[in-house]
């Protein structure tokens, strides 16, 4: 219960600072941001009564001290007044993600945990039989790290899609051409499938090689540890030595060093969904810097930070489950 | 995601602490014969003399000519552009621009994540807490995000700047790792010793602390250098990088944007991203012989395995 307290804490803490440097960012924009928004707003529609003051105070630049610009800043984001977006007057900046985000979550998500999956599974095989083929793979993970995402996608791009065989689409989330309606039928869920393939491979070569890299090492190590030559005396099956004793303990750091790698695999993304045209969250991103849409940029910043907030508390409270330790210490 | 597996591997107490000192000179002269430590040194020396040498070498790179996506020939090594402009050169000063976003903003960060891993885990108490905090609060939000939005509100673009931005959001990972290190060996022996006869605080931390993590902030200033010349391709290849400085990053910005895919023109995309992911792996296996090094348990393991069942077990 403890722990869980600590844990909800420091997210919390986290989730506050992210607010606050949402806050304090635009005051580095120069010259007036909010008369620059509302000329280009008005450019491209009637601007609705209030969106200035939804502006003003989105961007911190209220009324009063700093303390209530930053009280009507918190209120307005509680209340979800994120403002609208210009990229795509007039509609909100809520709705606007709203309509992203799940072909993000959905993308990097699945990806992530194949990679995860997967890259755990090899290094805890590499690290079990030293000297083995699987071992002789180690070397050229470290290229594959060192590679932009965005790049190993122009690659697959041109390969797969573009230049050399055509049997993958060129980008996009579906094929917008046909008479194909977004939801849960089938002719969409194939074709966003189909689309999904060459981003999600593209996520999974670039990760896999830190997971079976970091899950190898800790493997070699848990190895020489006394319980695992225990187990062995006792003659218990191998497979079992290996998946119950060595592996488990093993995947510890992997799983708290998810913090950090899920920070890679997001901004990856950004430049991934950008190569893909992806409809999603991190495309919006880029999309809205092209247009200095700064409610949009603030509104995608929020919503990243906290999502990736929000999956490592997951994490958390997972390592917290499989790693007893961590319950009753600290 | 090897640079945080790595780090936090690292991270585990006790375990790259032991034979720091002892019989180092000898395993780094055996380490010498690794031929994984000579290919990554010859990587990076190889771009480091590309950078520093290469560009009075080459000819304008931004000089346009009539020879469109010419395919690579002796003429024009690597091809030319969209605008005939010689990829060879293009690509030789982008790795200068590249090597000193990486080394400028890998020092910078380097610098901070040892001054706040050091005091705080030497300090103790409520100063620990609070970096301890600062840096976990540093690490879990998103990077690349935050510069995207931080480089398009303020629109700076200067090569200064860019280090500056990358260093203070990517320093926190490496602090944390030196501030298990230095509360691991804060209570040994010789420090308490100094500790008892006097020493000043400053001169314990340089003297008898720092040195003992010399390796693992080397190998941290590795993996900063090359987040930092990620970092900055990525956001150079989404276009908010300074649009005539040339990097590796900017090259594919361009490159992509003139429909280099389209065109066929693999002469001119592959080769910026074939220098970052090479130079990336050279500091990688650098590092990863330095782990060899620092990490007995790696080498241990190594000479008990002819005599072990396991390498036939677990077939499954």
């Amino acid at each position: 219960m403890r722990y869980l307290l600590r844990k909800l804490g420091f997210y919390l803490i986290a989730a506050w600072v992210a607010l606050t440097l949402n806050f304090l960012l635009p005051q580095l924009i120069p010259g007036n941001p909010v008369e620059v928004l509302l000329t280009k707003m008005s450019q491209a529609g009637p601007v609705p009564v209030g969106e200035q003051q939804v502006l003003t105070r989105l961007l911190g630049l209220g009324s009063g001290n700093i303390f209530d610009k930053y009280w009507q800043y918190v209120d307005g984001v509680a209340h979800l007044r994120l403002g609208l977006s210009i990229s795509n007057f007039p509609t909100p900046v809520s709705a606007e993600i709203g309509s992203s985000i799940y072909w993000t979550l959905v993308l990097v998500g699945t990806a992530t945990v194949i990679s995860f999956l997967l890259g755990i599974t090899l290094g805890a095989l590499a690290g079990w039989k030293r000297g083995s083929r699987l071992e002789a793979i180690i070397p050229s993970t470290t290229l594959l790290t060192a590679m932009p995402y965005f790049w190993l996608a122009l690659i697959l791009l041109f390969v797969f899609a573009t230049n050399i065989w055509h049997v993958f689409p060129q980008g996009q989330g579906y094929n917008y051409d046909s008479a194909i309606t977004v939801g849960w039928n089938a002719p969409f869920i194939a074709s966003a499938a189909q689309h999904a393939i060459l981003p999600a491979l593209t996520i999974v070569i670039s990760s896999v090689g830190g997971w079976l890299l970091g899950m190898r090492n800790m493997m070699v190590s848990t190895l020489s540890d006394d319980y695992v030559v225990a187990a062995e005396a006792k003659g218990l099956r191998p497979r079992r030595i290996m998946i119950g004793y060595a592996a488990r303990n093993a995947v510890l750091p992997s799983v708290s060093g998810f913090a950090i790698s899920l920070g890679f695999v997001v901004s990856g993304a950004i430049a991934l969904e950008y190569v893909f045209s992806y409809p999603g969250i991190g495309y919006q991103l880029v999309t809205a810097v092209g247009n200095d849409d700064y409610p949009l940029m603030q509104g995608i910043f929020l919503v990243i930070t906290l999502a990736v907030l929000g999956a490592n508390l997951l994490v958390d409270l997972l390592h917290g489950f499989i790693d007893p330790r961590t319950r009753l210490s600290r | 995601m090897s640079v945080p597996n790595l780090l936090t591997a690292a991270a585990e107490p006790g375990q790259a602490d032991p034979g720091v000192g002892e019989g180092l000179a000898s395993k780094i002269r055996e380490n010498l014969r690794s031929p994984r430590l000579v290919a990554g040194a010859a990587i990076v020396g190889f771009f480091i003399l590309l950078g520093v040498i290469g560009p009075f070498f080459v000819r304008d790179p931004n000089a346009i000519t009539t020879a469109i996506y010419a395919r690579p020939s002796a003429a024009h090594w690597l091809g030319t552009t969209s605008i005939g402009q010689d990829v060879f050169a293009q690509l030789v000063v982008s790795t200068r621009a590249s090597l000193e976003i990486g080394v400028g903003a890998g020092l910078l960060a380097t610098l901070v994540s040892v001054i706040i891993g050091i005091s705080g885990g030497y300090a103790g108490g409520i100063i620990d807490e609070g970096l301890s905090l600062l840096s976990n609060v540093v690490l879990v939000i998103p990077t690349l995000p935050l510069v995207i939005v931080i480089l398009a509100f303020t629109k700076a673009n200067s090569l200064s700047a860019l280090i500056v931005i990358i260093a203070l959001t990517s320093w926190a990972a490496s602090a944390r790792v030196l501030r298990a290190q230095t509360l691991s060996v804060r209570n040994r022996e010789y420090v308490l010793a100094a500790r008892a006869s006097g020493e000043r605080t400053w001169r314990i931390v340089f003297v008898e602390i720092l040195p003992n993590e010399l390796p693992v902030i080397v190998s941290n200033l590795l993996f900063a250098m090359i987040f930092a010349i990620l970092t900055q391709a990525t956001f150079a290849f989404i276009g908010l990088g300074d649009p005539t400085l040339l990097t590796w990053g900017n090259m594919l910005n361009i490159a992509y944007n003139a429909e280099a895919l389209s065109s066929g023109a693999w002469w001119w995309f592959i080769p910026p991203g074939a220098c970052i992911a090479l130079f990336g792996m050279g500091l990688a296996l650098i590092n990863f012989s330095l782990d060899q090094l620092l990490n007995p348990r790696l080498q241990v393991y190594r000479a008990r395995k002819p005599a072990s069942g396991r390498p036939t077990a677990g077939q499954a």
